[in-house]
């Protein structure tokens, strides 16, 4: 089913289905793994995180350099499961969306149900296809990560599957 | 003795990573569109679409196909009547790489240390294979490779009892691990044979052969024919999604091996298989 969303996720993730075509529009954010280990380590120290996680998508994604006067470069999802280790304690602090590729673990995915979240796959590999859905891109936290530093970016229409929903569903099979 | 200036090495590598990174070779075009054609699944075709369009907003717009615009793998087929001069020829490999990724838009993917992990910020060092052959010729192969699908890669050091349905069975363990992670379609390169290091850079080579070429060994092209066609049977399907696309082709080469040893190599890449070959 085809389904047009806006982001943050205020209320929708619930009822959002794997096997889903979604188009996501608004904010969010990226992170990879260099940026996951860092929030990760700002929690177990008590400190804040950059942006906070209620209701918003994280995109795991580092794009390549943008040519003048482009908002970014190619930008597509990078593997999911690299961020494994980190996901259960994001997804209890209110996070509501992850967009990437591939396969994620058990724990994620019981994250994923007892948080109501939901978990997109983007086309990987379609970098340059995906980079004409983002409006805009800033860099708002660890600027010394190069590509991976977490950036906040606006898309409209920005194209994904849900791969697991808030039920436990998983497109790809377990 | 043909003298050969390294600034040409520099030159060349530097325009071929940007080639590379932005167009795919003919027989990579070809295998995605005949794969759009004949992909059963209406999700899994939409997505072949899709990496067709993506192909052509990236030559259009110069936005690399991917943004991981990989490590820079570079094989150099040298001719032993060549002689270099103007600085050493590693160098050039490397300040090619580094003006490529710069003045190309490539996205920098390179950490120094592999535990320390801090970003090299030009892309280098690349990995480079030499190799001497007869003439006067260089060949450079530079085929930027994406650390999804090179994640998902394996060695295996059967046994000889193992045998071919061993090998098989290797290959086909490998893919179904792979799975979504490695971007499918996907090209798999084997190599089987050598040493523990020989057949995993016959495989990442194996990646570099044209699709539409088959093996010139009557029973690994049989075996290559097979594979494809079991591991397209895999349900995997294009972006992991289910269909009957999951690999464009099994590119398979082999090399003498130990008494004792049946080592089998298995690199996988996505379906932005890159490589641009230049012979100077």
């Amino acid at each position: 089913m085809e389904k047009y969303v806006n982001v943050p996720l205020m209320e929708g993730a619930a009822e959002l289905k794997a096997g889903d075509y979604v188009y996501l529009s608004g904010t969010i954010y990226t992170a990879r793994d260099a940026a996951h280990k860092r929030m990760y380590e700002a929690l177990e120290r008590g400190e804040q995180l950059p942006f906070a996680m209620e209701n918003n998508v994280i995109y795991y994604m580092g794009p390549s350099p943008a040519r003048p006067g482009r908002p970014i470069g190619s930008a597509g999802p990078t593997t999911s499961g690299r961020m494994d280790k980190y996901t259960p304690a994001l997804l209890d602090l209110g996070l509501k969306g992850m967009i990437g590729k591939g396969k994620r673990n058990p724990a994620v995915r019981d994250a994923i149900v007892r948080n109501s979240a939901v978990y997109f796959a983007a086309v990987g590999g379609a970098g340059a296809l995906l980079s004409q859905s983002i409006l805009s891109s800033e860099v708002i936290a660890y600027e010394d990560l190069g590509t991976e530093a977490i950036r906040k970016l606006e898309v409209k229409n920005f194209p994904v599957i849900v791969v697991m929903d808030a039920e436990g569903n998983n497109l790809y099979g377990d | 003795m043909r003298t050969l200036n390294v600034s040409e090495i520099v030159r060349n590598i530097k325009e071929m990573c940007i080639e590379a990174n932005h167009f795919l070779a003919e027989d990579m075009k070809c295998a995605m569109k005949c794969a759009a054609e004949q992909e059963n699944s209406p999700l899994g075709r939409q997505i072949l679409n899709q990496l067709q369009e993506n192909l052509v907003i990236a030559g259009q717009e110069m936005i690399p196909i991917c943004q991981d615009t990989g490590m820079a793998v570079v094989f150099l087929e040298i001719g032993q009547e060549v002689h270099f001069e103007g600085g050493l020829l590693e160098e050039a490999v490397h300040e090619g790489v580094r003006q490529g990724y710069t003045e190309g838009y490539l996205r920098k993917s390179v950490v120094k240390d592999p535990l320390i992990r801090e970003n090299t910020k030009d892309n280098t060092p690349a990995v480079i294979h030499y190799e001497m052959v007869p003439g006067d010729q260089v060949r450079i192969t530079v085929a930027p490779k994406g650390f999804g699908s090179e994640n998902m890669s394996r060695i295996f050091m059967l046994k000889p009892a193992d045998g071919i349905e061993g090998v098989k069975e290797a290959v086909l363990t490998a893919v179904r691990e792979a799975g979504p992670n490695a971007c499918p379609p996907m090209v798999v390169g084997v190599g089987i044979g050598g040493t523990f290091e020989k057949c995993a850079v016959m495989a990442k080579k194996a990646l570099t052969r044209p699709l539409d070429r088959r093996s010139d060994i009557p029973y690994v092209r049989e075996m290559e024919e097979e594979l494809l066609e079991k591991i397209n049977l895999s349900g995997i399907g294009p972006g992991g999604l289910g269909g009957s696309t999951t690999a464009l082709a099994v590119n398979i080469d082999t090399y003498p091996t130990h008494i004792a040893g049946l080592p089998v190599a298995v690199n996988i890449c996505c379906h932005v298989n890159r490589h641009a070959v230049r012979e100077i």
